[in-house]
């Protein structure tokens, strides 16, 4: 079980990271919503399914979305040709 | 240079809270979780017992929630403005986007209704489903942006389920019990329809939050097109 919440926090630590070092837009916001997925996990193997859900609908799905929304309308919504 | 920055001032904020919390002893307070799981099952019938502590001890509580919900709405419809009636589009999403908006519509519709509708007997609830209920009406405008919700439909789900809420709250007054107070049967713990008015609640709760968010999320993107 601990090694179970240490990859999980590993996976979280390791992509919040590079949620500041990806220079990609669309990158970088699939990497934060893998922080909240990792974390709804975290939140199941706690006993604490409510708040898992809570967090996989919210922190993964609407603020990822939200997130893409924003950079649409931004205008970076795409992926940058290699120069 | 800002990235190393912030990751420094991270690092800062993590050592302060890390030093907060040594000294906090984990988990040997005083909770009063085993109190309200030793009687919720019986006062309530909710086998989900913290939709018992969201809607029946705690009810005013996702009231007020919902009103701080709503007020974000509003600020967000209000900072994002109208859009101007000749603004073009964005064009169709790509074959992959469309089709796959076309065979998760149904399923998020029945998964959110599904949550809203158990969160009395298992995790989730009016919250949870709401969003689910908001992503499956937001994905089709995500792939054709072009079609747009109606907003006008969107509103009034709205504010039926909010003041259906409120009613349901209103009407244990008129027993002369406390605002909110579960009303009706409890029936047979763990059933479907158990719980007295609580399911009742939840279904309030997650169309509220549904028709919110999909609302919100509709304006959003609704806005022009980037030229």
């Amino acid at each position: 079980m601990d090694i179970v919440v240490l990859i999980t926090v590993i996976v979280m630590l390791g992509s919040a990271v590079a949620v500041l070092l990806f220079r990609e837009w669309l990158a970088a916001l699939a990497a934060f919503s893998v922080v909240s997925l990792a974390l709804s996990v975290l939140f199941v193997i706690l006993r604490a399914p409510d708040v898992a859900m809570t967090e996989a609908a919210v922190g993964a799905g609407l603020g990822s979305l939200l997130f893409a929304l924003a950079l649409r309308r931004l205008g970076l919504w795409h992926i940058e040709k290699k120069r | 240079m800002r990235r190393i920055t912030s990751l420094l001032f991270l690092l800062g904020l993590g050592l302060l809270i890390a030093a907060v919390f040594r000294d906090m002893a984990f988990g040997g307070a005083v909770l009063a979780g085993d109190a309200i799981n030793a009687t919720a099952a019986r006062e309530v019938g909710a086998a989900n017992f913290v939709s018992a502590v969201v809607l029946a001890y705690r009810g005013i509580d996702t009231l007020l929630e919902l009103g701080i919900l709503f007020t974000a709405a509003v600020v967000g419809g209000l900072v994002l403005g109208r859009p101007r009636p000749e603004a073009t589009h964005d064009a169709d999403a790509g074959f992959i986007l469309r089709a796959g908006a076309d065979l998760y519509f149904p399923l998020f519709l029945v998964v959110g209704l599904y949550i809203v509708l158990h969160g009395h007997l298992t995790p989730g609830g009016g919250f949870q489903g709401g969003v689910i209920l908001a992503s499956a009406f937001f994905i089709p405008v995500l792939a054709r942006p072009g079609s747009s919700l109606d907003q006008r439909v969107i509103s009034v789900i709205e504010g039926l389920a909010g003041a259906a809420f409120i009613l349901i709250g209103l009407l244990a007054m008129t027993d002369g019990k406390a605002f909110l107070t579960p009303l009706l049967d409890k029936g047979e713990l763990g059933t479907l329809l158990s719980a007295g008015s609580l399911p009742l609640l939840y279904a309030a709760v997650g169309l509220k939050v549904g028709a919110e968010l999909a609302g919100l999320l509709a304006h959003l993107a609704n806005a022009e097109a980037v030229d």
